[in-house]
Parts: structure tokens; sequence; C-alpha cells
């Protein structure tokens, strides 16, 4: 046959894609919305409809409009598929816009009470209704990170433990114990709080920064289980056969070989488990309660906490204080932010690392006797 | 006809050493501790509960009224202790308020795992699933404030529609046309706190689904829609159902989001517009701060309550989960 390509032919094939959409009408598209968008606001200003929601409702009834008018030229499986995709956009656009507005409005209403002293001062000499230039929120965050640090250090080896269990020595319990922690992940954060206070509160006889980390070590356990368990399950198999076959008992197998592997994932699970609960309010209301001025000792009464820090200005209820809630929230979601950044960024690291299942720790710490 | 003689598979025995039998019973121990906790946290409330129960017995589910005597000194028994305590309309309310949340959130989730799974660009794709982890991390209190502060205009809006519209109806009916701090704006703050938690398990549970299926629906001339009817929605429907309970116990035991949204009053109240409601979880962080020893109990008796009736729906949540998801 002629039309042989020959090995020496230097003959380059460009990669189709016909399935993609254009450009022309990714743009004819993108025009559309925006157009279907002006005159959304459009009849929003002439009709009673009012205000963001108003113009979303009009929005969705313009572009709903007008997929089933074009639509009527196309069979009924079309149609109902472009319906469909209309819905389904608007109820996760509907679905995200909660949460875009609690950032955009968090920054927006915080940043008034923001100044650099924020940070590291503290209420003992400000009454919550002063000038915003005054005072701070250095003590609440020290007392979260004290909670955070007491409740990362009681869950982090139980986690772990229960994370081995589940994965490497498979016990007779398996089924039980991953229900069981399953389940205790929806215990509410307040009932929590109040077994705490039943029980270390009232027999340490006040309320105390432990307190308030061992209640927050009971929210922050099954998060820790679970991601440890995950992470943990991305391990192969080789890896742990690679360690029997060198004669590594499975003790050995678990602490040398599997767990260095997944040194990052572990951090990432405590991380988690640390945003998770670092905003943790009703279980502290209960537990460690709130003060105005820094403390570090974590057993000696009362200790603030960022989320207390927050509630207490917002329930103070002056123009000032409410402000001061605000700020307090753009710290609280800024830390949140920062460690579920770390979180996510330590989490694919591992990942990789695991699939590949090249542990560098792995290879150094059994090989090489 | 020559017969294939099967070889029977060698018994594999697994001899563990004594330094592997003590690695396992610590790892045991350390699992069995979630298990330990669970126990002590519900003896406990039992225990410091029991007192109330013997006192007021099934009224303390049914009754209407919670009063301490708090006036009384300790120790003082020149005239007996009128407290009464009881949290029927507490219970009715949480359901209330979780109900319209769930009726809300559900569309809102399956809507939003939908769009990220299949009708996203895959350019943000990456983006909004880190966006939707990160909005199950933003704190309950900042959903509360940002409910007050921001929502409540909007939300008074919609109520004062339907009350206008479907006030007829008995549930849309109010006494005091005062929506701000009605079940119905206070369900639609705990629908957005729950969407995070449901749409990110029902957009795990249909990432799963076989690419396979999918594709011989195209194959066969199947639209998207089509594909997601007749594969997608099916494979992951016990995934949906499970995440929607998990976010049905949040929203049931969900304290300071409502604490600051609602006005605790103890009469049962069905009109979901009207300034009246409450839950349980709520209640016990408002009653907490000026609590009489009695009423410490009381209020570890509604824990208990709240404590059993999230238990049940966490189980069966768990339990789906463990059914559907294939074994790793």
């Amino acid at each position: 046959m002629s039309n042989v390509v020959q090995a020496s032919d230097q003959v380059t094939i460009e990669p189709q894609r016909p399935w993609a959409v254009k450009r022309v009408v990714r743009a004819t598209n993108a025009g559309r919305l925006a157009l279907f968008a002006a005159l959304a606001a459009g009849i929003t200003l002439v009709s009673p409809l009012a205000n963001a929601d108003g113009w979303a409702l009009a929005f969705l009834v313009v572009n709903l409009t007008w997929t089933i008018a074009t639509a009527v030229r196309l069979g009924a499986k079309e149609r109902r598929d472009a319906i469909v995709r209309v819905v389904v956009s608007s109820l996760a656009f509907l679905a995200f816009v909660p949460w875009l507005s609690i950032f955009i409005s968090t920054a927006l209403k915080g940043y008034k009470g923001l100044y650099p002293g924020y940070l590291f001062n503290d209420m003992r000499i400000t009454s919550y209704d002063d000038e915003l230039t005054f005072g701070g929120v250095g003590h609440a965050v020290v007392g979260s990170l004290i909670m955070v640090a007491i409740a990362t250090i009681l869950t982090l080896p139980l986690g772990i433990l229960s994370g081995i269990y589940l994965t490497e020595v498979r016990g007779r319990l398996t089924f039980m114990v991953r229900f069981i922690v399953q389940s205790m992940a929806g215990v509410p954060s307040v009932v929590a709080g109040l077994f705490i206070f039943a029980t270390v509160v009232q027999s340490m006889g006040r309320y105390s920064g432990l307190a308030g980390g061992i209640a927050l070590a009971v929210l922050m356990l099954p998060t820790v289980s679970r991601t440890a368990e995950e992470v943990l399950k991305l391990v192969p198999d080789d890896l742990r056969s690679a360690g029997y076959a060198l004669g590594a008992r499975q003790w050995r197998t678990a602490l040398m070989v599997v767990l260095p592997t997944v040194k990052a994932g572990l951090t990432t699970a405590a991380i988690l488990g640390i945003a998770r609960v670092i905003g943790e309010t009703a279980p502290l209301l209960l537990t460690s309660l709130n003060t105005n001025g820094f403390m570090w000792n974590p057993i000696g009464g009362t200790l603030g906490s960022l989320p207390t820090y927050i509630f207490a200005m917002f329930m103070y209820g002056s123009e000032f204080s409410v402000a001061r809630a605000w700020s307090g929230s753009v710290v609280l979601l800024s830390i949140v932010l920062f460690f579920f950044v770390l979180a996510r960024r330590l989490g694919g690291r591992s990942e990789k690392r695991a699939k590949a299942g090249v542990g560098k720790a792995a290879r150094t710490s059994v090989g090489t006797k | 006809m020559t017969t294939v003689e099967t070889p029977t598979p060698r018994e594999m025995t697994v001899i563990y050493s004594r330094a592997d039998r003590i690695f396992r019973g610590i790892v045991t121990a350390g699992a069995l501790t979630s298990l330990l906790l669970l126990g002590l946290i519900a003896s406990f409330l039992i225990f410091r509960s029991a007192g109330t129960f013997r006192e007021f017995g099934i009224n303390f589910i049914t009754g209407t009224e919670w009063f301490s005597d708090g006036f009384r000194e300790v120790g003082d028994e020149s005239r007996a202790d009128n407290s009464v305590f009881s949290i029927g309309p507490m219970i009715v309310g949480s359901l209330v308020v979780a109900t319209i949340a769930m009726l809300f959130a559900i569309p809102l989730s399956i809507g939003g795992a939908l769009y990220i799974e299949f009708y996203a660009p895959r350019s943000i794709y990456r983006i909004l699933v880190a966006m939707l982890d990160l909005a199950a991390a933003i704190p309950s209190l900042i959903f509360g404030l940002w409910g007050i502060e921001i929502f409540t205009s909007f939300g008074v809006r919609w109520a004062t529609f339907l009350n206008d519209r479907l006030g007829f109806i008995p549930i849309f009916s109010v006494e005091f046309e005062n929506f701000g701090r009605s079940p119905f704006v206070a369900g639609c703050v705990l629908a957005s706190l729950v969407v995070p938690i449901t749409t990110s398990v029902a957009r795990e549970v249909y990432s799963r689904t076989p690419r396979d299926l999918i594709d011989t629906c195209y194959a066969l001339g199947g639209s998207k829609w089509g594909a997601i009817r007749s594969v997608v929605m099916p494979y992951g429907r016990s995934g949906v159902i499970a995440g929607a309970m998990l976010g049905l116990g949040r929203a049931l035991g969900e304290t300071v989001a409502i604490y600051l949204m609602l006005n605790l009053v103890f009469t049962y109240s069905y009109e979901i517009l009207d300034s009246t409601g409450g839950n349980v979880a709520s209640m016990i962080a408002l009653k907490f701060g000026e609590a009489t020893d009695k009423e410490i109990s009381a209020l570890i008796a509604s824990g208990l309550v709240l404590f059993v009736i999230t238990l049940i729906v966490n189980m069966i949540a768990s339990n789906i989960v463990q059914r559907t998801t294939p074994r790793a």
C-alpha cells in the first residue's frame, strides 16, 4: 500500500479534540450570560424584586426562559438536558453563595478593627466598647492555641493508634471501631462540653483551659482517626510485603516502614483536626469561659479563647464591640485558612509519595542492615 | 479428556512473635479508646441525669415549663423546691429548625455536587473542591454572626413574602409580624451551615461512579442528564442519604448559631415564621450560665436526650456509609 508511513518519515500528528468547546462558542455563552445579568438587573430595578436575591431570581427566570425558548427546536431529550443544566447550575450557585458572602462580609466588617497592635494586646484595660484602636485579641489567640495544643497532644497518638488498628492490625473489632469513630463524629459539641463540665470541671472545682482542651479533644478524635485511617490506606501493600520479606516483624514494618512513609499525611490529620475544633464555641462556653487578659496557665482558672472572645463581644452588643467581634472573626478565619492550606500542601505531597511508594525514611530505616 | 488437577491452596498461618503481640495489644487498646470514651460519655450523662428523670419522668420530655427555683438558698429546707424542668418545646424546636434546614440543604447539595463533578469547567474543579472543604471548616459561630448581621435582612424579606401569600396556611401564619428571629430564618442559616457537609459527601460518592458506566450511557446516545439520572444518581443514592443524615445530625446538635438566631420560648410552636422557637443544644448553652445544681442535672438530662437523638441519626448514617463504601 502506498500510504503506509515509514518509520523514517517525520510525521507529526497533532492531537485533535473534536469534542472541545470552541472558543467562539465559549465567548458567545459568556456574552449571553452577561447580557442576562444586565437584563436581570434592569428587571430588578423596575419590578418589586429588590436586592441581590431579587436579582438572582430574575437572572434564573431569564436564563430558564431563554433555555426553554431555544430548546423548543430540539428533541425532548436535549431539551430536558438543557433545562437540567440551568437548574443544576443555579442550585450550585445558591449553595456557594453563603460561603462567599461569609468570607466577603467578614473581611469588609472586620478590617476596621484591625491595627498592628490588635494581635498583641489584650482587653485587660480596655472596655468592650472602647475605640477600636485600643485593646486586642492577643490573649484569645494564646488561649485558643494552648487549648488546641492540649487537644492535639491528647488526640494525635490515639488517632494514629486507631488508624493503625484499622489498617495494619485489622483485628476482630475493625468494623466496630470504624463504626464508633464515625458515630462519635456526630456527638454534638455542647454535649461534649457538658460531659467535660460534669467530669473535669466539677472534680477540679474550677473552669480551666485544660478542661477546654479535653473537651476539644473529644471533638477532634474522630476527625484525626478517620484522616489517619485514610492516609494509612494509601500506603501500598508492596511496601509492607517488602518489610516482611526483609524479615521484619509486623511491629517493625508498621513502625519503621508504614508510619514514616505517611509522616506528612499524619501531620495533615492533626492539622485538619485543629482546623475543625479551633472555632468550636459551645464546649468552651461550658468549660473554659472567657478572660480579658493574657493567661498562660491552662489549669489556673478561666482561659479566654478566640471563639468565646467573638461570642462575648457580639453579645455585649455595642457598636464597637460588635466590630471587635467581626475583627476577631477575621483572625479566626485566617487561622482556619492557614491550617487548611498547610494541611492541603502537606497532604498533597504525602499522597504523591505514598502512591509512588518511595518513602525516603522507608528506604533508609530497613534497607541498610 | 484430560482432567486438570487443581492444586489446593496451601494453608497460611500467621505466627505473631511476642513483640508483635505486645504491639497489637497496644494498638488495640488505643483504638478502643474511642469506644471507651463514647461509653463514658453515655454513662456519665445517664448517671448525672438520673435524678431529673426520676423526679419528672416522661414529663421531662413532654412538658412545657422550665422554672428554676433560684431564690431558694442552698440548704434552705423551710419551703419546698418548686423547680420544674421539661424540654418538650425545645425537642420540637430542634426538629422544626433541622427539618427546614434539610429541606433547603438537600436539593442545594445535590445540585452543588452534580455541578462540581459533571458541569463545572475542569479548570475550576480543584478550586471548587478546595473551597467546599474549606467551607466545611468555617466555625458555626461565624455562620451565626453572618446569619444575624447579614442574612436576616434577606430572610425577613422571604418570610414576609411567604406570610403575605401563604399566610392562610397555619404554619405560615404569625401572631406578630416580626420575622427576624423566626425558625424559618434560622433554618436557612442552618442550611447554609449543613450544605458544605452534605455536598462534600455527595460529591465524593458521585465521583466514585464507575467511568465506564457513564461512558456506556453516552455511547448509547444518552445525554448528560440521562447519564446522571440513570447511572450517577442511583449509584450515589445511599451515599447521598448518608450525607444528609450526617448533616441532619449536625443540624440537630447545632448550638451557637441557633443561640444567636432564635428567641428561646417554652411553648409548642409550629408557626415557622413566628419569632418563637429554640433547640435543645442552644437551650443548654443559654441556661448553663446561672444554673443551680438541680438545674445542671436537668441540663445534663437534656444533653442526654440530644446525645441519644444525634447518636441514632449518626449511627444510621455511618451504617449506610459502611455498607456502601467499597472495602479497601
